[in-house]
């Protein structure tokens, strides 16, 4: 570990060479660099999806993707960041579609166009198979489009990559709301909940929360206890 | 027998009863369609382009499945477009090893395609069952149900993917015999309905909807018979366009003909046409062919 | 018809990259007109398809491009069977698309196809169209 400290590695940022400690994440590695990351990043733990980026490794011709605040800076990487995909993005009122059709294909015709090249699958930083999900939007198929986007956290560089100009997340979005609204059943234990808070059962404890200054609701939330629920289960 | 099964993206969207229909037939005859663990939409249309091989990706890659996934060297598509589409690929990648090898370097979750499948469209393999052992299974005999074969393009050209004489196919003809109708032969057998212009020049295919089905009702016909979803559309769906536009045009069904197979094997249940745009019920129900 | 023939570097290039795309010899058609007798779509068309086959050869390329035939093709492969010298027309009508579609122009709008009219198309239309029609 020590050792490792001590150990420099040089990455491209942009084309320009930088000595950073190795170890780092990309985003790390960047900000140790100078870099200020003003967009194109969010959580910093692989979910919220907004540090996409693409990047070579040295010797090699294939650029790779991955989440910049996961993947590691390894010496010789060629780094840039994606700031942001400017993707075809629909509006729809969910209540409004008719899950009997293809909304898919209504809204994301472009869909159509995918050649089965596989960029996108290749793309994810998720491992999802997106390749094979855009073919289950092309014929409709709503549950299978949910099933096998279900980890999807929206980066983006599927779209990016994508020759056919087709972006994925957003199909996969509007999918799994559909499923969700008009295929899934509703879990009777969250109607159970939304009754209850309508019913103000926890204006009190949200109250209370609300007029906690910033140390007291840390320590709140780090004294937490984690219920654990049964399948089906209501805890009170 | 058992074959592996390329289903293609309309048989899961809108022509469902032609998947229905068709596994149920073959059940009947012991054929029993494994489809595919993982497929993509085969491109549906062939790219004639000499240097675009991305356009063979998908065609390719379903083929490789079959290799490498089911290890076997036959699949079957019931859509006539899915079968030329596979075919012509196929054909072009046996041919042109460099091809293949490009080709390849695209196949990441697929063993490389060696060329070791064959596709084949419904309609062969059902030839290889032969029409004797159909006529053992009909149980309610399509009699006096005046039929007209429909091929379209795909199914016989280009030349080196055509399943049957490329200008006078029969193949569907012998079957629809053994299921005991008659057949009515048109000059449109083997004619374009126009395809995806149906999107881009609707009235060109509505004009060509209104020539073909014209011709079957002079000829005497009842109900159009074929096997490709795109011609099932613009036949039977766009037939309510030329009704608007011309006043005494009367409607034809169109049907898959695995639907009127399914009726006279007795799985009427199977035939699915509830789903079809012209509900051909009162016409079979007149011929005594189905009850009330 | 006003008619611009003759081998300028422009259609020359268009007439090289027709043969290198389709891979078809152009050169040897002899305008029997069988591709056009066997359409099925050449009443829809500006051009017939053994019009648009002398054009290529006389380097009248502005016309055949100004005309809506490769773009009324639906590839039914009837004039690649009746060609008695052996010419894929249909590969032609392909590499003229290509010669435009190649230079990032659609020439089917995807956003022009009404959203009621997707609900009914099946795929197998839908991804025809776009193969064919957009770059
Ligand atoms: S910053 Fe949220 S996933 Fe990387």
């Amino acid at each position: 570990m020590s050792e490792n400290k001590e150990k420099m590695i040089t990455v491209y940022i942009m084309g320009k060479a930088y000595e950073v400690p190795f170890g780092l994440t990309i985003m790390k590695a960047m900000e140790y660099a100078g870099y200020r990351f003003i967009r194109g990043s969010g959580c910093r733990a692989g979910f919220c999806g907004a540090c996409a980026t693409v990047y070579r490794n040295k010797g090699e011709y294939k650029f790779q993707t991955a989440l910049a605040c996961q993947a590691t800076a390894e010496d010789g990487m060629y780094l840039a960041q994606l700031p942001f995909v400017p993707a075809n993005r629909k509006e729809y009122d969910i209540a409004m579609i008719n899950p009997e059709k293809n909304v898919l294909s209504e809204y994301y015709p472009e869909i159509n166009r995918c050649v089965s090249c596989n960029t996108c699958t290749k793309s994810c930083p998720q491992e999802l198979d997106v390749m094979y999900y855009i073919q289950a939007a092309i014929r409709g198929d709503y549950g299978e489009v949910s099933k096998l986007s279900f980890d999807c956290i929206q980066c983006g560089l599927c779209a990016a990559r994508c020759p056919a100009e087709i972006t994925h997340y957003h199909v996969a979005q509007l999918a799994r709301r559909i499923y969700g609204k008009y295929h899934l059943q509703i879990p009777e234990h969250l109607l159970k909940r939304i009754e209850d808070i309508d019913a103000g059962k926890f204006d009190n404890e949200i109250g209370k929360l609300k007029k906690m200054g910033m140390k007291e609701l840390k320590e709140e939330y780090t004294s937490r206890t984690i219920e654990k629920i049964q399948r089906g289960e209501v805890t009170q | 027998m058992k074959i592996p099964y390329f289903p293609g993206c309309t048989l899961k969207a809108t022509a469902k009863s032609f998947e229905v229909s068709g596994i149920a037939v073959g059940k009947e005859l012991g054929i029993e369609f494994v489809e595919m663990p993982r497929w993509n939409c085969c491109g549906t249309v062939y790219s004639l382009a000499t240097d675009d091989l991305m356009h063979q990706l998908a065609p390719v890659r379903n083929l490789a499945v079959v290799e490498s996934d089911m290890e076997e060297n036959r699949v079957v598509s019931f859509c006539s477009m899915c079968y030329n589409t596979l075919r012509q690929a196929n054909n072009l990648v046996i041919n042109d090893p460099e091809k293949l090898k490009t080709i390849n370097e695209f196949m990441d979750t697929e063993k490389d395609y060696r060329g070791g499948v064959e596709p084949l469209h419904l309609l062969q393999v059902l030839g290889e069952v032969g029409t004797k052992e159909m006529e053992k299974r009909v149980k309610k005999p399509l009699t006096g149900l005046k039929l007209v074969p429909y091929y379209g393009c795909t199914l016989v050209r280009p030349e080196d993917v055509s399943i049957d004489d490329p200008r006078d196919p029969s193949i569907m003809e012998e079957i629809m015999k053994a299921m005991g109708a008659d057949i009515i032969d048109i000059e449109y057998k083997t004619e374009c309905c126009g395809s995806y212009q149906t999107i881009t020049n609707r009235d060109a295919v509505v004009e060509r909807t209104r020539k073909i089905i014209e011709s079957a009702r002079e000829a005497g016909g009842d109900v159009i018979i074929l096997s490709c979803p795109l011609c099932d559309f613009n036949l039977e769906d766009r037939q309510r366009e030329v009704r608007e536009k011309y006043h005494g045009f009367i409607e034809m069904p169109v049907l898959y003909f695995t639907q009127l197979m399914a009726l006279a094997m007795g799985l009427e249940d199977k035939a699915g046409f509830e789903g079809n745009q012209i509900d051909p019920r009162p016409l079979l129900e007149e011929r005594g062919l189905l009850e009330g | 018809m006003e008619l611009k023939i003759g081998y300028d570097d422009k259609n020359l290039a268009l007439m090289k990259e027709v043969e290198e795309i389709s891979g078809q010899p152009v050169m040897l058609c002899y305008q029997c007109g069988k591709c056009s007798s066997s359409c099925p779509m050449a009443d829809d068309m500006d051009y017939l398809p053994n019009q648009v086959m002398k054009f290529i050869q006389i380097g009248a390329t502005e016309k055949i491009l100004e005309g809506n035939t490769p773009w009324i093709c639906a590839e039914c492969f009837n004039c690649t069977v009746e060609c008695p010298k052996g010419i894929d027309i249909a590969a032609v009508m392909e590499a003229l698309r290509l010669s435009i579609l190649r230079k990032n122009i659609d020439v089917l709008r995807i956003e022009s196809i009404a959203e009621e009219e997707i609900e009914d198309l099946p795929p197998i239309a839908l991804v025809a169209a776009m193969r064919k029609l957009t770059g």
